[in-house]
């Protein structure tokens, strides 16, 4: 299975019925396509929609209804559009349920850098600041290493997005939670060994005697 | 509501070095015919307050190829490398600031409270040189208001005494940024007479508006 949709499937079993969720930009974005409508979810935008939909069909595009990345969406039955404020009262008040980030670095305190490169790359924080702050659960989604880098890191070298303590880090090789005590190692992904986990992070993990592979 | 004007009537009116709240969220709800006759009139040293600075070649990032603007301040500009480029070659100064951060800095300049209590950032680069002031046991980072000397919006319907309505996520920063200009000008997709909007459906009453945009062609 494609690294990508292994993250998304896996990240959307958390989704339970009901819940309100935002997803980043990029491969968490990809977690709404195994989520089904079942289970009655509704997708913020923080720019400004609660029920995000799918692509519309090509020349069926309202300029007026967009992701936060841009692209061309559509409204679910029971939408709602709202201004910035409405928005980030939502998220920052303590009323979204999940959000879903991508992340450049998750330490072994569970705390998320994923907002800039110093020198490299400063895109700026967005909304994912008062996402970390503010949401119910934080769940980060991302490749376990870059360019043979872990992404695991002992303590985060790149700029915090948040003090907060995440609560599921799921990569291409492994589930973890971040406790109190540290990383725990949860799940690994299909085929892969914790030998292979443990050698392709930088952090220290908890290993638990059994470590279930995940079910995706 | 003082009268609509043309785009360029509109341009002329905002002077090199004004402060401009811009409303949109990547291009999405930014009034592009106002951006158009700024690019146009060669407008310079702008500052521009935004939730982002768009792309190349659309809403706000028209203003930023141009070289019309010298001083940004915006949740996100990573989407547009032109920004970045003249951010670190020193051409444009950058204040980054958490979109939910920015959007209540200027509600609160727009509706006169000295600021606002934020958890977001402590702990952060952002925390730098701010006050944190604790309230009933918890830590906030105090951020000061802002305002501009203008506030260029995008309505989707207006009518003739200036109350303006949105369409779906076209609204994002633009009714909040309608208090916090000292002149508001508007570009509404549709100018209508006064009762289409019903009064439950108006979100920017009339009287924070200035000017609107004449109706495009």
């Amino acid at each position: 299975m494609d690294p990508k949709e292994l993250i998304a499937r896996r990240v959307a079993q958390d989704i339970k019925p009901g819940m309100l969720v935002n997803l980043g930009i990029g491969l968490p974005s990809m977690v709404a396509n195994f989520v089904p409508a079942e289970r009655g979810v509704f997708f913020q935008a923080e720019n400004g929609v609660i029920g995000l939909g799918a692509r519309p069909p090509e020349g069926m595009e309202d300029k007026h209804l967009t992701d936060a990345g841009g692209g061309f969406v559509t409204a679910v039955p029971g939408a709602a559009s709202i201004d910035s404020a409405m928005s980030f009262g939502l998220i920052r008040g303590g009323h979204l349920d999940m959000t879903v980030l991508g992340g450049l670095e998750v330490d072994e305190q569970g705390r998320l850098a994923n907002w800039k490169v110093p020198g490299k790359m400063v895109p700026g924080m967005g909304g994912a600041m008062d996402l970390v702050t503010g949401a119910a659960c934080v769940i980060v989604a991302m490749q376990h290493c870059v360019k043979g880098a872990s992404k695991i890191v002992r303590d985060c070298t790149l700029p915090l997005t948040a003090l907060r303590r995440v609560d599921l880090v799921v990569t291409d090789l492994a589930v973890l939670r971040p406790t109190e005590a540290g990383l725990v190692l949860q799940e690994r992904a299909p085929g892969v060994t914790v030998a292979q986990i443990l050698a392709a992070s930088a952090a220290r993990l908890i290993v638990p005697d059994r470590v279930p592979e995940m079910v995706v | 509501m003082k009268g609509a004007l043309s785009p360029a009537a509109a341009a002329a009116l905002i002077p090199d070095g004004s402060s401009l709240l811009i409303g949109g969220f990547m291009g999405v709800g930014t009034p592009e015919r106002l951006i158009d006759a700024l690019v146009a009139r060669g407008a310079r040293g702008l500052t521009v307050i935004a939730n982002d600075t768009a792309l190349p070649g659309r809403g706000i990032g028209k203003l930023i190829s141009a070289g019309c603007v010298s001083r940004v301040v915006a949740s996100h500009i990573g989407l547009n490398p032109e920004t970045q480029q003249k951010m670190i070659s020193g051409e444009i100064a950058c204040e980054l600031v958490p979109q939910g951060t920015l959007v209540e800095r200027i509600r609160a300049g727009g509706v006169g409270l000295g600021g606002v209590l934020t958890p977001t950032g402590l702990g952060t680069e952002v925390e730098e040189g701010k006050q944190v002031i604790e309230v009933q046991g918890r830590r906030f980072l105090l951020e000061t208001p802002i305002t501009a000397d203008f506030a260029l919006l995008a309505a989707f319907q207006a009518d003739y005494v200036g109350n303006l309505n949105y369409a779906l996520t076209a609204q994002n920063f633009n009714p909040v940024m309608a208090l916090a200009g000292r002149m508001v000008i508007a570009e509404p997709d549709h100018i209508v007479p006064v009762g289409v909007i019903p009064p439950d459906a108006v979100k920017t009453p009339g009287v924070l508006v200035d000017h609107l945009l004449v109706r495009g062609v």
